[in-house]
């Protein structure tokens, strides 16, 4: 393996499990344990029979065919905005519920930015009965009132996260501190491919499940089991990991990374990390990260709550040092335009996030015999009220 | 001997503060510090403010937040101790966590640190088996004790590996928890105490996390070599000045 990830939790210079003593033994626990539970047979069964009936898996490979007629080449959409809560999320949570009750745990904490990991993982909490709290910044609490609303239906206790810039970031340190205050009945089940090792090994490989149907899919109606370019949105990158993840070595398979460019790369309200972060430590693991030069993370921008992390997954940090994939960055408003073109020429509303990726189709050429992957990662019911008030609808 | 080493060859229990430098006001760490060492502490840990302290409680985390609006930087508190050996004659210690070291460069890091007479670092979120792989020669090179924290959750094992690797002292972290102050210590944190105590380390112990007054100071102290404030500490500069910090430290003992 070339790209994914080696014995000691790193990704080239990136990775690794920089964490106090404290979190040692929960970190230390779930690193011995992650593979042999996963995969057990019991485990493998569990979990892809929960895919398929409460899930919804496989989801459909769609050929988008009037975009592959205007762009003229061959554009397929994976669609994890069909799994059950609207987004490829939930892989990632049921993966980990199962984990967590291997593992003796009665309480669940996530973090979440825009919501969704919230809810997946409220979801599943729900589905198991097992005790759910969920940080979420005070801020992004206002700014997501229905995926709130949604998190209490569902059982779960949301707590406002009100240190720091009140977001994303400081929901994960209150989360990581919810862990260090409950070290032995919690699980934390982090939403990305961020965080400690093994967390982005872990997280990517409940994700990979969207490269392993795509590849099946593929040889049924391509008649070959890999694409000529996937493409994916990249916040913290869960969806972008399970889209790549099978194909981080087939170098036939070039992989386009998108970030978001919020107001733009240099305006200083922007989501762009590997383009504007530094190699440091963010939420326990060395990755590329917004920061100052004096060191201290700073908070990004994007018009997306599910883009606006200021790092990004150990993974991503070494395919963009090392060449490996190639990153583009988007901003918002090209990124509102594609939630409009999809929804008017596919009949898809995606995620904000989501859209993103779609605008490499202005930016790139593509020949009309290669075959294009977009991870339709989720849909766009949560942005409602931001397509509604940036379009005025 | 090395200021740490010399502190603990006494034979009294030692009292350390934490404090995070550039609050209550930017320019406070050297009247702090000089405050602190007339009122007989024994030890000083300057703490180097971060955006994202996880370790830390909400009074830390407040207290760096505020640090760092008030401008606090790397180099601004390397400036303030620029001739703090004049006048300082106690062990200090920097903490804080690792990225704005690395956004500094270690090796310039150390190196300052050695300059200005700084005796150790504590870095929660560098964990000790990277440190003995990367860094540990850096340190030695440069005088540095890189102190390591165990918790109640530690296994025997592990102790004695940090053991194996630590100078100067061990941190125990008091509880399960983040930093904070408590006004007791229950039966589990006494078993804890003596357990570690019972286990013979070469490296002497203080206990820090939850120290608030002095039962607890009391309390921490009966197995181990001393203990850390740090909230209680922190909170008490939001209330009175830095010239009253004689009359917090004569409450604790």
């Amino acid at each position: 393996m070339l790209y994914n990830v080696d014995d000691n939790g790193y990704y080239g210079d990136f990775g690794g499990a920089y964490i106090p003593e404290m979190l040692y033994p929960n970190v230390e626990e779930l690193r011995q344990q992650y593979k042999s539970i996963t995969a057990t047979t019991e485990f493998q069964k569990e979990f892809n029979d929960l895919l398929r009936d409460y899930v919804g898996r496989p989801t459909p490979l769609y050929f988008a065919s009037r975009l592959s007629e205007r762009y003229n080449t061959k554009i397929y959409l994976k669609r994890e905005d069909l799994c059950h809560t609207g987004a490829h999320k939930v892989n990632n949570t049921i993966g980990q519920i199962l984990l967590a009750k291997k593992l003796g745990k009665n309480r669940i904490i996530a973090e979440t930015g825009a919501g969704q990991h919230g809810v997946a993982t409220a979801t599943v909490c729900a589905l198991m009965g097992i005790e759910c709290v969920v940080y979420m910044g005070a801020l992004d609490i206002q700014r997501q009132a229905p995926n709130v609303a949604r998190m209490k239906m569902l059982g779960a206790e949301v707590r406002a996260a009100q240190s720091g810039s009140k977001t994303l970031k400081d929901a994960t340190n209150e989360a990581i501190r919810d862990w260090i205050n409950n070290p032995v009945d919690t699980h934390y089940i982090i939403g990305s491919v961020v965080g400690p090792h093994p967390y982005p090994d872990m997280v990517a490989r409940f994700q990979s499940v969207i490269s392993a149907e795509t590849q099946r899919q593929l040889l049924d109606c391509e008649g070959r089991d890999y694409p000529d370019h996937v493409i994916a949105c990249v916040g913290g990158g869960s969806n972008a990991a399970g889209l790549y993840y099978h194909y981080l070595d087939n170098p036939k398979v070039n992989i386009i990374a998108v970030e978001a460019a919020g107001k733009g790369i240099d305006s200083g309200e922007s989501a762009a990390t590997s383009a504007l972060g530094r190699e440091g430590i963010i939420h326990g693991s060395k990755t590329l990260l917004m920061q100052t030069d004096d060191g201290q993370i700073t908070e990004p921008y994007s018009i997306s709550a599910g883009l606006d992390y200021p790092g990004v997954g150990p993974m991503h940090a070494h395919l963009y040092r090392s060449k490996r994939a190639e990153f583009i960055s988007v901003p918002d408003q090209e990124a509102m335009d594609w939630g409009l073109t999809l929804s008017q020429m596919e009949g898809i509303i995606p995620a904000i996030e989501t859209a993103h990726a779609f605008a490499v189709l202005d930016i790139r050429k593509f020949k009309p015999d290669e075959i294009i992957v977009f991870n339709c990662s989720g849909r766009g019911d949560k942005d409602l009220n931001t397509y509604i008030d940036y379009f005025k609808l | 001997m090395h200021r740490i080493d010399r502190a603990f060859a006494q034979d009294q229990k030692l009292l350390s503060i934490y404090f995070s430098a550039g609050h209550p006001q930017l320019e406070d760490t050297l009247p702090i510090l000089q405050q602190l060492q007339d009122s007989g502490v024994d030890m000083i840990e300057i703490g180097l403010p971060f955006s994202d302290p996880l370790a830390d409680g909400p009074t830390i985390q407040e207290s760096a937040t505020k640090a760092l609006y008030n401008g606090m930087t790397t180099e601004k508190l390397f400036q303030q101790l620029e001739n703090v050996r004049d006048h300082i004659h106690i062990p200090l210690v920097l903490m804080g966590y690792f990225n704005p070291m690395l956004q500094y460069g270690m090796d310039a890091f150390c190196a300052r640190c050695e300059s200005l007479g700084i005796d150790g670092l504590i870095i929660p979120d560098l964990p000790v088996a990277i440190y003995q792989q990367q860094y540990q020669t850096l340190f030695e090179k440069h005088g540095l004790y890189n102190m390591f924290l165990i918790t109640p959750q530690t296994s025997e094992e592990r102790i004695r590996y940090i053991d194996s690797v630590s100078k100067g002292f061990i941190y125990m972290v008091s509880s399960a928890s983040v930093t904070g102050a408590k006004n007791t210590f229950g039966e589990a944190q006494e078993a804890y105490f003596k357990r570690i105590a019972a286990m013979k380390l070469k490296t002497p112990q203080i206990v820090g996390f939850g120290i608030s007054n002095a039962v607890t100071y009391q309390a921490a102290t009966i197995h181990a070599r001393g203990a850390i404030i740090g909230s209680a500490f922190i909170r008490f500069l939001e209330d009175n000045s830095v010239a009253q910090i004689p009359e917090f430290i004569s409450q604790i003992r």
